[in-house]
């Protein structure tokens, strides 16, 4: 049988974002739910979060940030033939969400699918992404994070409708021809089947729900050695880090793994503060924001690290476009 | 060798004043967590993973919220054979 010809890596070439415009601050929460604006900024770190509008889907998030990724990575919608959109708020079950952004970002006829790892999917989708080009069965890649979590939360249940939010964050995947050049690391990637009633939907009409208490310590005992395994083989001191960017779950999680990672110099991104916690798409939406602010030099290496329900993890460097 | 409760109050000393910035000195045995040294249910559960570090003591969360005092952390970390 004759086999795919691959390519000697793969590399991040652009990133993508789209937010709502329409922004809930923690005043607006707390006239609904009993809660402060000091409470949710000392627990959480989220002064306000965007929310989609009623008429807002995940694919019209999905479109706007992969355009935007897209075009900046000046590439046309022919050579891209892969499409993976990484979210756990899919409208439905079928059709999948990435064929149908595809068609409407002009891709003709790619591979699609969605890629469920909640708030590790957008890891678990770039790794995928990376192998797919490496391995040849793709040449260039448009991966998507999107979620409209604002439709899974109970909006009276102040434990939960504090934290999440709604955006997508997208990047451009292709081949490089010198493994010198590749940008994405080995990803270290897990599961923890034994957690999963940590966080959950219960059914198709139930709401997110989650023991705080318990993904908390979770988070700040099980993830740092899974992020020092991931600069380790991507043969990358943690001290040679440009920034560590983690899933936006809750700023208290980020600085209590950033100060065990051994990453002193690294920014840290806190694009949650603004941002929310908006899942699969956190990551790509706190680079994209970095780049803007032109906080990171092409080449610098990256530190990735995306964890949540499944529970589900994974972690690798990358470098900036 | 156990540890007597002045080595366990410097270790806590310790591990609060780096989870949770309160200076080692303020942290003496009668003070409250949560109103005289203004910690929080998340830092108490980060305190627990330290502790379970320094000392090899592991405090699960149904534990951790009856602990209200230094005192009572290090009674219950003697207590676990620290």
């Amino acid at each position: 049988m004759r086999l795919t010809e691959g390519s000697a890596g793969a590399r991040i070439l652009a990133f993508g974002d789209y937010q709502p415009s329409r922004v809930v601050t923690n005043d607006e929460l707390a006239a609904t739910v009993d809660t402060t604006d000091e409470w949710i900024r000392s627990r959480v770190g989220i002064a306000s979060r965007p929310i989609a509008g009623p008429d807002e889907t995940l694919a019209d998030m999905a479109v706007a940030a992969g355009g935007k990724a897209l075009a900046a990575s000046g590439l046309s919608p022919e050579d891209i033939d892969l499409v993976i959109v990484a979210t756990c708020t899919p409208e439905a079950p079928i059709p999948n969400t990435a064929a149908t952004v595809a068609r409407r970002l002009g891709i003709s006829a790619p591979g699609a699918y969605d890629l469920n790892a909640a708030c590790a999917g957008f890891c678990y989708a770039l790794a995928s992404a990376s192998d797919a080009v490496r391995a040849g069965t793709a040449r260039h890649v448009l991966l998507i994070g999107a979620e409209k979590l604002s439709q899974w939360v109970d909006w009276t249940d102040r434990s939960t409708c504090i934290i999440f939010a709604d955006g997508a964050g997208a990047v451009v995947v292709g081949p490089v021809s010198d493994p010198a050049d590749a940008g994405i690391g080995p990803v270290v990637w897990g599961s923890a089947g034994d957690l999963a009633d940590k966080i959950y939907i219960p059914d198709r009409n139930g709401f997110i729900i989650q023991e705080g208490q318990a993904v908390f310590r979770w988070a700040t005992t099980a993830l740092h050695p899974v992020a020092k395994q991931a600069c380790e083989r991507a043969g990358v001191d943690p001290t040679e880090l440009a920034a560590f960017v983690p899933h936006q779950a809750n700023l208290r999680i980020i600085e209590a793994i950033a100060r065990r990672i051994g990453a002193p110099q690294a920014l840290v991104a806190d694009d949650i503060v603004t941002a929310g916690n908006t899942s699969s798409a956190s990551i790509p939406l706190a680079i994209a924001r970095m780049l803007e602010r032109g906080e990171l030099a092409s080449g610098a290496p990256v530190l990735l690290l995306g964890f949540g329900a499944g529970i589900c993890y994974a972690g690798q460097v990358i470098t900036v476009p | 060798m156990a540890m007597t409760d002045q080595e366990i109050l410097t270790g806590l000393g310790e591990i609060i004043d780096e989870v949770a910035g309160v200076p080692a000195d303020q942290v003496t045995p009668e003070k409250t967590f949560v109103d005289d040294l203004d910690i929080d249910s998340l830092s108490m559960v980060e305190i627990a993973v330290a502790a379970q570090d320094k000392f090899g003591v592991e405090i699960p969360d149904d534990q951790l919220k009856d602990l209200k005092t230094v005192q009572d952390v290090i009674d219950y970390v003697r207590r676990s054979g620290a």
